[in-house]
């Protein structure tokens, strides 16, 4: 499921996307006060950012903030298990927001969780930009037959929604790999799962962006002075396509946490002895009847302010990107 | 939207598929499907069980587990190899066809075909000769005590039926087209099938023509496999199911807590335990390199000791598990009650881990399934967090059934340095364990092929051999207790416990638990 | 035209087949699915002799070709599970899952662009941010967890609608509808909106977005200018410019939908397309998994074909870059 719609990008119409304002540099428009004007105008952008920036700070400070550290199994305790949040009566003020069925403190695993999920995030985004950016590039700058094949190979790859990858990867990776790290190998079958699905997006707005460049006078003249096209394209498409492809990473981030979430019920995400927020939910999806809430409940939570942030970040650039809007 | 308007016009000539008011239809829940209706096709208790309900064997097993005469009226060892079954005169399949000695050869064949799932039931050697219409001999190659205790799931299937629809075969993944007995069913039992949809919803309805006295008071039964645990729980408690199995320990408490519907708990005869690679020279998975630290005994010793089992019995089964000092059931052996577990006591695990010369402990690789056993993945995490204790740091593998079975088993070469398991003996006898689990065994599996750990003492072995062909109870038992005596003395397994059935039950419904989970639905009564 | 078509087509058919291949040879790895059909006291040899039979023993390629060779004589093969064909499954779980992923798409629509174009119009009232939040918060938590909350509001507390399967289903032959019962219409309610939160919150921001900025273009103002009422300019024109986009995104979204129907599915044991597959990725059921995913395949190949021939017969322009070469 892509967010695609949210930046004008309609699936698979080619050379529909409107190039975006003039081409000016990412920082220069960063830079630019209105840009920095309109963040300051809207209070829930402000506060996006902030939990936004509040989770980043908890998710990398874990190992020093956080109360346990949830991974250690020798510091679990069995017996401390289904312990409910501190104000409840059979609460223990050692576990603010209780414990889980292995005894493992609530906020601490949220605060490990989030770090383990931020970093699914970021790094299968930072995949798909890589991979859909260079592929996009690619073929709007050579065309022809690399354009078609990049084009078709586009298509398969939305035939594969990401569940459906992560599935068959996970399982093929599994079948394959003897080592017993299934926590680095499940994240990295994750990022890859996650990141393929997203790079269509990248690409189809570079390539389209890239038609546009190719015919300018400019790369033209630099064919004619014998430098590369290639490099000097890099220098003014990149720029180009900087604020669309930002708002997708950020929209991206988001849909990829969610995804993360999703795939562990299905079997896929990262194993719960270093569990993910998406990890945590499963597990405590099997408490929410007996009334151990907080199990489930503290770590949706979480995950969903952390999404929401994150999409009202997302919002805001397009909107404060997108000239037209404002 | 054509659909549709086809679909109203049609409405008129279709029947819907709903059931009058005034019927008792017992609606439940399994948490996997029905898969195929051939008897044979399956070695699984679901399947077999459900099954139950509408095929019969010679002998069926009652609530205790006690063995009855079913489609057999009695039987007698008329020679030690010779055994005489006196069939049941009068019975007819659901079709109307009857039943006579014809179909049990023909059901002996085919239990024993190649593409049967089944063959243990009937040894090869076995002969099976019709003496007259309604008497059967079972001629043995060797004496045999427990030769019928399997047979409760042996199902008698009409040879008439099978051969008028080419099912003689029976049904078979590798079947070019669909066998008609793994869509169809006729037997002889209290239940006929009316639909079976696969994977979605069978129904069953009452067979008026039993042999037997109807216990139950059902019109029709309609069966949903619910996959998920809380959607399952969920069609329970708001009543659009009367019963549902297995639920979740967890959430027995809300079960009963609701007004109309309570939890049925009791004893299961499958035993929970840890295996350990007492073969391989150097540990797989593991920090240990060049030699293998399970082969002593006191490696082993330290592992059971520090784990404790009461308070996984606490925590994570929540009670419903009962810990366990052998590898079987104690209802299935009767001098169960003299082991006793070596006690939890981690400091008495380190001393011994020092010993063996592992003082600063070691690391190792765990196998675990996450779909297989009552939290079977909880219990795992619970024990690597005990053992990190002592210093063993397991690195757990937890995996969906199919791919744990296929890395831990012979055709996946017994990839496992370290796993939990359970067991229920099919024959309810500690024989079926003995050469399941625990004798020897070689590279290729042969010998015991799920003693995957390749624990291994010729002792036992030959106490195996012994058991199978002895006549005197008493002897016999002494024989299986020498065993299990041999295996706990050198710590070849941790049994862990015999987890709990439970199952969930609408109050409007009455109904009988078995301890080896299957739901005889011919003993439900619904107000 | 006709040749754009006719390569594209052709195109489509080396996707799929590649899809067929990618998938194939990853189900090598996903699990033994002899284990899978057998008790586990079948001896080792047993089940040597099943995946013999099988053919599980051959090359890759060989199995591949096999089942390449069944595929176009619309032959997909006998489940190990079921022992059925497998387009005999697949064709009696079709109708359970297209009438959820239409229904959900239909209130997807239905929900969002009524939203959409109300956020669009009235940018800073407070009940579009009421909207914008909730709709965020919507695609904020993983849909399971959504299923299982409305579960437990729907069916456990309030005790309103059902929590599994499809009710009373009338089979009318070559479809089974669930859409002729009042059971049928309840127990599609939940898994509706559980499947189409997402796609109602994607149209809801689309048709805002694509309100506001047609609000703003030069012959909205005209319109205005000439004095025409204010519904008229909404609803008439401004509107009726945003749905090009919303049918377009509508109809790509479509092959998720059922794709992502294996959660909805899963999670209220709809017996759809989607639950069918889950369970045979568990039990390795590879004919299954197989068909089922050169389904999707297939019918995202179908969406994403005809949107482009759609595209060329509105705008011609785009043969030159969108058609190969």
């Amino acid at each position: 499921m892509s967010v695609g719609g949210e930046v004008r990008e309609p699936g698979a119409a080619p050379a529909t996307m409107a190039p975006g304002p003039a081409p000016r540099g990412l920082l220069i428009r960063i830079l630019d006060s209105d840009l920095l004007y309109s963040f300051r105008q809207s209070k829930v952008t402000m506060t996006a950012a902030f939990v936004t920036a509040a989770f980043f700070l908890g998710a990398f400070l874990a190992p020093w903030i956080a109360p346990h550290n949830p991974f250690d199994l020798a510091s679990l305790n069995i017996l401390d298990s289904y312990l409910p949040p501190a104000w409840e009566a059979e609460g223990d003020p050692r576990y603010l927001l209780g414990t889980d069925d292995q005894g493992r403190d609530i906020l601490s695993a949220i605060l490990y969780g989030s770090r383990i999920s931020l970093a699914i995030g970021f790094s299968s985004v930072a995949f798909a930009a890589v991979l859909g950016i260079g592929l996009g590039l690619l073929s709007g700058y050579v065309g022809g037959t690399t354009d078609t094949i990049i084009m078709r190979i586009a298509d398969v790859q939305l035939t594969f929604p990401a569940i459906l990858i992560a599935l068959l990867i996970d399982g093929t990776v599994r079948g394959l790999s003897d080592n017993f790290n299934r926590e680095a190998a499940a994240f990295w079958v994750l990022t890859f799962s996650i990141g393929l699905s997203f790079w269509v997006q990248y690409a189809r707005t570079v390539r389209s962006s890239t038609l546009v460049e190719k015919n300018k006078e400019y790369v033209q003249a630099a064919r004619l002075i014998g430098i590369s096209p290639l490099l000097i394209m890099l220098r003014h498409v990149l720029p180009n396509v900087m604020g669309p492809v930002l708002v997708i990473a950020t929209i991206n981030l988001a849909l990829a946490i969610i995804t993360e979430a999703t795939l562990s019920f299905l079997g896929v995400g990262i194993p719960p002895t270093q569990p993910s927020l998406g990890t945590l939910i499963r597990i405590g999806q099997d408490f929410l009847f007996s009334g151990e809430w907080w199990i489930t409940i503290f770590p949706g939570i979480a995950l969903a302010v952390l999404v929401l942030a994150v999409n009202l970040l997302g919002d805001w650039l397009r909107d404060a990107l997108n000239p037209k809007l404002r | 939207m054509k659909v549709r308007s086809a679909a109203l016009a049609a409405l008129a000539l279709t029947v819907v598929t709903a059931m009058p008011a005034s019927a008792k239809t017992l609606k439940f829940a399994f948490q996997g499907t029905l898969k195929l209706l051939d008897p044979y096709s399956l070695n699984e208790t679901f399947t077999l069980g459900t099954l139950g309900n509408v095929y019969e064997g010679l002998t069926r097993r009652g609530p205790d587990l006690d063995i009855q005469p079913a489609l057999a009226e009695r039987w007698e060892i008329v020679e030690p190899t010779r055994w005489r079954f006196y069939l049941r005169q009068g019975v007819k399949f659901h079709n109307g066809n009857d039943f006579t000695a014809d179909d049990v050869v023909f059901s002996a064949d085919r239990v024993r075909s190649a593409e049967s799932d089944l063959k243990t039931r009937i040894a090869p050697e076995v002969k099976v000769e019709k003496v007259d219409d309604y008497t059967v001999d079972f001629v043995l190659p060797g004496p045999n005590p427990i030769l019928h205790y399997e047979w409760d799931t042996w199902y008698i299937m009409d040879k008439e039926w099978l051969e008028a629809n080419s099912a003689g075969k029976v049904t078979s993944a590798s079947d070019e087209n669909p066998n008609y007995a793994g869509l169809n069913a006729n037997g002889t039992g209290p239940f006929q099938v009316t639909s079976h949809e696969t994977g979605v919803k069978t129904v069953l309805a009452k067979n008026d023509a039993w042999w037997d006295t109807p216990k139950h008071n059902l019109t029709s039964v309609e069966f949903t496999p619910v996959a998920q645990d809380a959607t399952r729980v969920a069609a329970l408690l708001s009543g659009e199911l009367d019963m549902v199995y297995p639920i979740p320990v967890q959430d027995i408490k809300r079960v009963n807590d609701n007004a109309t519907t309570q939890a049925m708990t009791g004893p299961e005869l499958r035993t929970i335990f840890l295996g350990m690679d007492q073969m391989r020279d150097e540990l797989l998975y593991s920090s240990v390199k060049g030699k293998n630290p399970f082969k002593d005994a006191r490696v082993r010793k330290a592992v059971y000791q520090a784990i404790d089992i009461e308070a996984i019995s606490k925590k994570v089964m929540r009670g419903l598990s009962t810990p366990s000092a052998i590898m079987i059931s104690p209802f299935l052996f009767s001098r169960a009650e003299e082991f006793t577990r070596y006690a939890y006591d981690p400091d008495a695990a380190k001393a011994l881990l020092a010993e063996a010369g592992y003082a600063d402990g070691f690391e190792v690789g765990m196998d675990c399934p996450n779909d297989r056993y009552v939290n079977d993945e909880a219990i795992c995490q619970t024990v690597a967090a005990m053992l990190a204790r002592i210093g063993i740091k397991v690195n757990l593998n937890a995996q969906p059934k199919a791919q744990y079975f296929a890395k831990i088993l012979q055709s996946g070469g017994f990839d496992t340095s370290f796993y939990l398991l359970g067991w229920t003996p099919g024959s309810f006898d500690s024989w079926n364990v003995l050469s399941n689990l625990i004798n020897c065994r070689n590279e290729a599996g042969d010998g015991s092929p799920f003693n995957l750990g390749g624990y291994c003492n010729a002792r036992v072995d030959e106490l195996t051999k012994m058991v199978l062909s002895e006549n005197d109870a008493t002897k016999r038992d002494a024989m299986i207790a020498e065993a299990f005596t041999i295996i706990h003395d050198e710590v070849g397994y941790v049994p862990l416990h015999q987890q709990g059935l439970a199952w969930g039950v609408s109050s409007s419904v009455e109904l009988t638990q078995r301890a080896d989970n299957v739901f005889m639905m011919y003993y439900v009564t619904k107000n | 035209m006709t040749a754009f078509v006719i390569r594209r087509l052709l195109q489509s058919v080396i996707v799929m087949v590649v899809v067929a291949l990618i998938a194939f040879l990853m189900f090598r790895f996903v699990g033994d699915p002899v284990n899978q059909m057998v008790g586990i006291e079948t001896t080792p040899e047993q089940r040597e002799a099943l995946r013999e039979r099988l053919g599980l023993n051959d090359p890759v390629l060989t199995q591949f070709l096999r089942f390449i060779g069944g595929v176009a004589q619309g032959d997909f093969g006998i489940s190990y599970q079921f022992k059925r064909p497998v387009a005999e499954l697949l064709a009696d779980r079709l109708p359970a899952t297209l009438e959820l992923s239409l229904m959900s798409v239909v209130f997807a629509l239905l929900v969002g662009i009524p939203m959409g174009v109300y956020t669009g119009l009235h940018r800073d009232s407070w009940l579009s941010k009421v909207f914008l939040s909730v709709s965020l918060v919507g695609i904020s938590l993983p849909p399971f967890l959504i299923g299982i909350l409305l579960i437990f509001i729907f069916a456990v507390n309030l005790q309103v609608l059902p929590s599994f399967g499809r009710g009373e289903v009338v089979d009318l032959g070559f479809w089974s509808t669930g859409l002729l019962t009042v059971s049928g219409w309840k127990a599609l309610i939940l898994p509706a909106i559980t499947l189409g939160l997402f796609q109602m919150t994607l149209i809801m921001r689309l048709v805002r977005s694509e309100m506001m900025e047609v609000l703003r273009a030069d012959f909205i103002k005209f319109a205005r200018a000439r004095g025409l009422k204010r519904r008229a300019v909404h609803f008439g024109h401004a509107l009726k410019n945003t749905l090009v986009p919303v049918i377009t995104i509508t109809g790509l979204q479509l092959g998720s939908v059922v794709a992502f129907a294996i959660i909805t599915e899963t999670v209220f044991q709809w017996p759809g397309m989607g639950l069918l597959f889950l369970q045979s990725v568990q039990e390795v059921d590879i004919p299954i998994m197989a068909a089922y995913l050169l389904l999707i395949a297939f019918l995202f190949v179908v969406i994403n074909l005809l949107v482009d021939i759609l595209y060329v017969v509105v705008d011609p322009r785009i043969r030159i870059t969108g058609g190969a070469q």
